[in-house]
């Protein structure tokens, strides 16, 4: 059957935004797999909150384009009995600040299915995250490391339309459940846009990118801080100091050998994170450097993130809240003087 | 419109005084313009986030709120409300102007800039502020009644909901604790058709809400929710039931969400006719018409209400919008009782980590 125009745009060698990129992964992995299907909130008739799902229910029907009632738990938990049954369910969270709401059936669950040998859970949960939008504190939360915590998780956070649409295949695909982030902020910024590779293609789970090469500084990164991280770099260049970015597009699995890889090159480690301080995945990364590579650090591991607080609702409450860019400055000028 | 509501004051509650009837078109009034003013702020660009509209449902929020005891001194009855029913706000004691600085995220406000819209609580006044995630709000109010309940006092609680929110765990788990507690609790459901997109006939296979309350082994009543007087006679015998110690009650009122789920929203999903036939069924236009033709009312003393509730949005407005943004760090404090909120060390504070 002939694609609509809106998820024609690779097809046609046109530039898509991340938004666009997303769907055209969800689209394709629909026709790839009669077992794929969406259950959420207006994703159906509304074609979603964000319009990620615009027009798949015309084109795949009401029996794969689940429209849900205001309940998180419960259809995460058929989200759970259709894996059971051999199903692929695509399930979007509203808002990802929801996912709260689902997060008895995701932890206890659908997280531990597969070593209780009660099967896998080839289930995706997937929907808008991060802060920068004025949304306030429930509609700009990052909820990963929730269920970082939680063995049996998988957690995928991308930063570009290339890698939306090659990890959310991927997801898709893998056996085990898949939470997926998607920072709102991104979805339809001009600066992301553009021309996917042609065809099938998938970005596999748990592989960093290195997003830029350099020699003084490791900044270890996911999500809408690759941007802000990358425009610092490119002003640290004009002071000397060379600065390489690892994307971790996967939180879990983590990349670990490709950030003890860097921190060996530089030496020196920042870990940035939209994410508030405590109990973020800085910590992690940190424990794990210094266990393996220890040895190789020239100066303290540190870290820029968001306030230990609630996301706050007003510009200039938000701003102060929020890792800027002024904080990966100062943080690398400290490193590379250290 | 009220031939059954006055026949239902006769049995239960004894008619309205005039007072009351004026009162009841005052707070309609001062909804809608609030409402109106806010629309006004948000296509200038000054309300910092969505805008969610109560027209052409105003009367649930005041019908209701006008059942209870409203007082300032934390002695009164106790309500949270949902989204839309910044009518019921209003009437316990929130300020327009308080309101108008939350949406537009100002720092004088309740929050001062932290939280959106109605999202903000007075104990005093009796309204306990909602947060967005649906459905926690029956539990927690089903705490306020239990607290009533266990001092003795012959206070009542009553929550909101909408139709959507009616599908949350936290909505059956927390009216059926109520429920078996037989807690002074009214629970409220403002069926609008719609939970976003979502026709009711998504959220639940009922033919009507009230078909739940036998489930729940408590008081149903449903009524048309665009009728104030109606509305207002049936909660308080919602009310009266849960201060008598009858239980929780859910009322059921049917009305219609005219415009989109928030500002941004231009309804695609509605079918063509819908909303202009519920424009005719207003609830503000009907009790005026009801209040000239059978209340007894002139239409000069409706147009002083109007012209009051104009001043006083008008001064409301010009005060919120001379009001100041947050200062950056004030947002960092009030996480804990005791401690202060950190701040990085990146923001000019200590130069060395180690010590930050
Ligand atoms: C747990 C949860 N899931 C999803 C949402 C997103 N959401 C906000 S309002 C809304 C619709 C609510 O509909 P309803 O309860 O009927 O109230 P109405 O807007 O019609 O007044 C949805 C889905 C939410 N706030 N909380
Ligand atoms: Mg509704």
């Amino acid at each position: 059957m002939e694609r609509p125009d809106h998820v024609r745009q690779t097809e046609l060698g046109q530039p898509v935004t991340m938004l666009e990129a997303i769907r055209e992964a969800l689209w394709e992995e629909m026709e790839r797999d009669a077992g794929v299907f969406l259950m959420g909130e207006d994703i159906g008739a509304y074609g979603g909150a964000f319009k990620v799902t615009d027009g798949f229910l015309q084109r795949f029907g009401e029996m794969r384009v689940v429209d849900m009632p205001i309940s998180e738990a419960g259809f995460t938990g058929a989200a759970a009995g259709a894996a059971h049954m051999g199903l692929r369910p695509v399930v979007e969270m509203q808002f990802m600040d929801f996912v709260s709401c689902a997060y008895e059936p995701l932890t206890n669950y659908i997280a531990t299915s597969r070593w209780r040998n009660a099967g896998p859970q080839p289930l995706v949960i997937r929907g808008p995250v991060g802060g920068g939008v004025r949304g306030g504190p429930f509609h700009s939360q990052n909820p990963e490391m929730a269920f970082f915590h939680t063995p049996g998780l998988k957690i995928v956070y991308p930063s570009t339309a290339q890698d939306a649409k090659g990890l959310l295949k991927a997801a898709i695909r893998d056996d085990d459940p898949v939470l997926f982030f998607e920072h709102k902020k991104l979805y339809r910024a001009p600066f992301l846009r553009e021309v996917l590779p042609p065809g099938d293609y998938t970005v596999p789970l748990g592989q960093a990118r290195l997003v830029r090469e350099g020699v003084d500084v490791s900044i270890v990164t996911y999500g809408n801080m690759v941007h802000e991280s990358t425009r610092a770099a490119e002003q640290l260049a004009e002071e000397d100091v060379s600065v390489e970015i690892l994307d971790l597009r996967s939180l879990m699995p983590l990349d670990e050998e490709a950030i003890l890889n860097s921190v060996r090159k530089t030496n020196r480690l920042l870990v940035v994170h939209e994410d508030t301080r405590t109990g973020g995945i800085a910590g992690e990364i940190a424990m794990r450097v210094s266990e393996k590579a220890f040895e190789w650090l020239d100066a303290p591991m540190l870290r820029v993130t968001a306030l230990d607080t609630p996301v706050p609702y007003s510009p200039p409450l938000e701003d102060f809240f929020l890792p800027q860019v002024e904080d990966i400055l100062t943080a690398c000028r400290y490193l590379k003087a250290y | 419109m009220a031939d059954q509501s006055e026949s239902e004051w006769a049995r239960e509650v004894g008619p309205p005084a005039p007072d009351s009837l004026l009162d009841l078109y005052y707070w309609l009034q001062l909804t809608r313009e609030v409402e109106r003013v806010l629309a006004n702020l948000y296509r200038q660009n000054k309300v910092i986030g969505g805008l969610y509209r109560s027209l052409g449902q105003e009367a649930g929020a005041v019908g209701t709120a006008y059942a209870l005891r409203r007082r300032a001194d934390g002695t009164g009855d106790v309500l949270s409300p949902a989204i839309r029913d910044l009518g019921a706000m209003l009437m316990m004691g929130a300020a327009p102007a308080d309101i108008m600085k939350q949406y537009m995220a100002r720092g004088d406000g309740p929050t001062g800039g932290r939280e959106t819209n109605v999202h903000f609580s007075d104990y005093g006044k009796g309204y306990v502020g909602l947060i967005s995630h649906l459905g926690v709000m029956v539990g927690v109010m089903a705490g306020v009644a239990l607290s009533f309940k266990v001092r003795g006092e012959d206070r009542v609680a009553l929550v909101y909901s909408g139709d959507g929110m009616t599908s949350t765990g936290g909505f059956h788990e927390g009216l059926n604790l109520a429920a078996v507690q037989r807690l002074p609790l009214v629970v409220v459901v403002e069926n609008n058709g719609y939970a976003y997109s979502t026709p009711t006939s998504k959220q639940t296979a009922a033919a009507a809400f009230t078909d739940k309350a036998d489930g729940y082994g408590i008081r149903g009543e449903r009524v048309d929710g665009n009728d104030v007087l109606e509305v207002w006679a049936a909660s308080r015998r919602a009310v009266e039931h849960a201060r008598a110690g009858g239980g929780p009650t859910l009322l059921e009122l049917v009305t219609y969400r005219r415009l989109g789920h928030a500002e941004h929203d231009s309804q695609p999903y509605v079918p063509a006719g819908e909303v202009s036939e519920w424009e005719a069924r207003d609830p503000v236009d009907r009790y005026e018409r009801w209040l000239l033709e059978t209340g007894g009312m002139e239409a000069g003393e409706l147009e002083r209400v109007r012209e009051r509730v104009r001043e006083e949005v008008a001064e409301a407005r010009s005060v919120a919008e001379s009001s100041p943004m947050p200062e950056p760090r004030s947002g960092v404090d009030g996480v804990y009782a005791h401690e202060r909120g950190w701040i990085p060390w990146t923001r000019g504070g200590l130069e060395d980590p180690d010590e930050a």
